[in-house]
């Protein structure tokens, strides 16, 4: 009897991931579709621009000094244990531009602005501000889903750069303060024999982030229930679900980036 | 219903449309088990005012999200202007609604946007050549029209319930609907300030001789501002008529709604 629930558990779970999925699959082909189409929503991506780009330039340039602190210092006990200590201009400039900088903007923007965008567009269904703006012939896909969504595409490469250029500034800090080292110094041991496709592929993966992190915002907000219970549970599975994902298409993309820039 | 508006309604039909504005033919419609519309079929012209009273779940709201396309009926249909809101395409259904007006019952203003810009909003998306001088004044006229006068710089969080249900009225007018959707009007308001409102949606009534559904569970605003009442019981419309066939009726449903209300 046990073993008959928890397999029709294990059953509705899978159904309901899938039906998940598929749902979510088809928001996104609906609002892809608005996007193309005009008129085109040109001010409220301007003003999603600044809300999800412009701020959160100050907790991503944090977190990137953060990270280049911290692998600065770790980096730099280990690699003078093996002797490598030469090596730590380019351990800090690489781990922070191919992986540190790109997965923490990710996770950061999906928790600012994940929750952000789900706790926002939930209120607005809750309290039938959703349904206002469909029954005055604007398309809500088009004038909310499709800017956020735009707008954290642009956005995520463009706050990459910035958690990168704080990481690196911030690992040179740090290593100066152990050894002193100029900053022209670290900056072209750090890139030496380091060529556009070290970096690019990787910055410009996080607009797969960006459309993650929109995609499921939006979706999560839109279809919101309940009051406040709704927009609590909107906002919070925006940003587990996002986060997740991020964490996810960072594996394969690692991997097909290798795949096609060995 | 004042005499002098019943006559003008008779008037302005025959005069004018031959065609009813909204024509609802046999709509059912059900959330699981539960049949919430059964068989509805009434008809509204322009110039016309019809309230539809009933208890709390009798899908009084849901034949108002029908109407505007916010839900679709399992059977039947409604033709709004000539175009079925469940199968019209998307332009026949957008062209539709910029000719009609909902105000919902918690008015549904866009909170990230102060009163004048709520007022705007369906001017901004669909009167885009409308000079900018012309959009104020046209939002000014609205706002001195619903006595909002000098309100407009204030934020939906920072006026009150009756002053919201105002603006939702004015935004609802901006584009000068021919149909006039308004659901429960007078909820949660004080005496004076439902009597305002009715006072309100008369004189809007009779400047812009539109065909208007208002739902309401408030006999005495029916009374004032309806020229046909139809009363809802479990999906089905149990009476249609003036305030004073209802008053003639021997159905206990309708006595209990009459006399809870005088």
């Amino acid at each position: 009897m046990s073993s008959s629930t928890s397999g029709e558990f294990r059953s509705n779970l899978i159904v309901g991931m899938l039906e998940w999925v598929g749902e979510l699959g088809s928001f996104f082909w609906g609002v892809l579709r608005a996007a193309v189409t005009p008129p085109f929503q040109v001010a409220e991506f301007v003003r999603q621009l600044d809300e999800i780009g412009a701020k959160s330039f100050p907790l991503v340039a944090l977190a990137g000094s953060a990270i280049g602190v911290v692998l600065a210092l770790e980096a730099h006990s280990s690699l003078v244990r093996f002797g490598a200590r030469a090596l730590l201009p380019a351990t800090v400039v690489f781990s922070v531009i191919t992986e540190m900088g790109p997965i923490l903007t990710g996770l950061i923007v999906s928790g600012r602005v994940g929750a952000g965008i789900g706790a926002e567009l939930a209120a607005m269904k809750v309290t039938e501000q959703i349904d206002a703006i469909e029954a005055s012939a604007v398309d809500p896909q088009k004038l909310l889903a499709a800017t956020r969504i735009c707008a954290c595409i642009i956005a995520l490469p463009l706050l990459t750069l910035v958690a990168s250029f704080f990481g690196v500034l911030l690992g040179w800090v740090a290593t100066s303060f152990i050894e002193p080292i100029t900053l022209v110094r670290f900056v072209n041991d750090g890139f030496r024999g380091a060529s556009f496709k070290d970096f690019l592929p990787p910055t410009f993966k996080t607009c797969i982030y960006g459309m993650i992190i929109g995609t499921v915002a939006s979706y999560q907000g839109m279809r919101a229930k309940g009051g406040a219970i709704g927009v609590g549970s909107a906002a919070t599975t925006s940003v587990v679900l996002s986060s997740l994902l991020v964490i996810l298409a960072d594996v394969l993309l690692v991997k097909i980036i290798l795949l096609f820039f060995p | 219903m004042p005499m002098a508006q019943e006559n003008k309604s008779a008037d302005v039909q025959d005069a004018g449309s031959i065609e009813p504005a909204i024509d609802i033919q046999s709509v059912t419609k059900s959330f699981g088990s539960q049949k919430v519309l059964d068989g509805v079929s009434f008809q509204v012209h322009r110039g016309e005012t019809r309230a539809i009273l009933g208890r709390s779940g009798t899908g009084k709201s849901v034949l108002l999200r029908i109407i505007v396309g916010l839900q679709t009926p399992d059977s039947g249909a409604a033709m709004i202007l000539g175009v079925n809101m469940a199968t019209g395409t998307d332009k026949e259904i957008s062209d539709v609604r910029k000719r009609m007006g909902f105000l919902f019952q918690h008015a549904a203003l866009y909170d990230s946007l102060t009163v004048e810009d709520n007022v705007a909003f369906p001017l901004v998306h669909h009167r885009k050549d409308m000079p900018e001088s012309d959009r104020k004044e046209r939002v000014n006229d609205l706002l001195k029209e619903v006595g909002l006068e000098g309100h407009g710089n204030k934020m939906p969080a920072d006026i009150s319930g009756g002053m919201q249900k105002r603006a939702g009225l004015a935004r609802a007018l901006a584009l000068d609907p021919v149909i006039l959707l308004l659901d429960e009007p007078t909820a949660g308001l004080d005496p004076i300030s439902s009597s305002e409102i009715d006072e309100l949606i008369l004189n809007l009534q009779d400047k812009h001789q539109m065909a208007s559904i208002v739902v309401t569970h408030d006999m005495i605003s029916a009374k004032t501002i309806a020229t046909r009442i139809a009363l809802m019981d479990q999906g089905k419309i149990v009476i249609e008529g003036s305030f004073e066939d209802l008053r003639k009726s021997n159905e206990s449903f309708v006595s209990q709604f009459l006399h809870r209300d005088f």
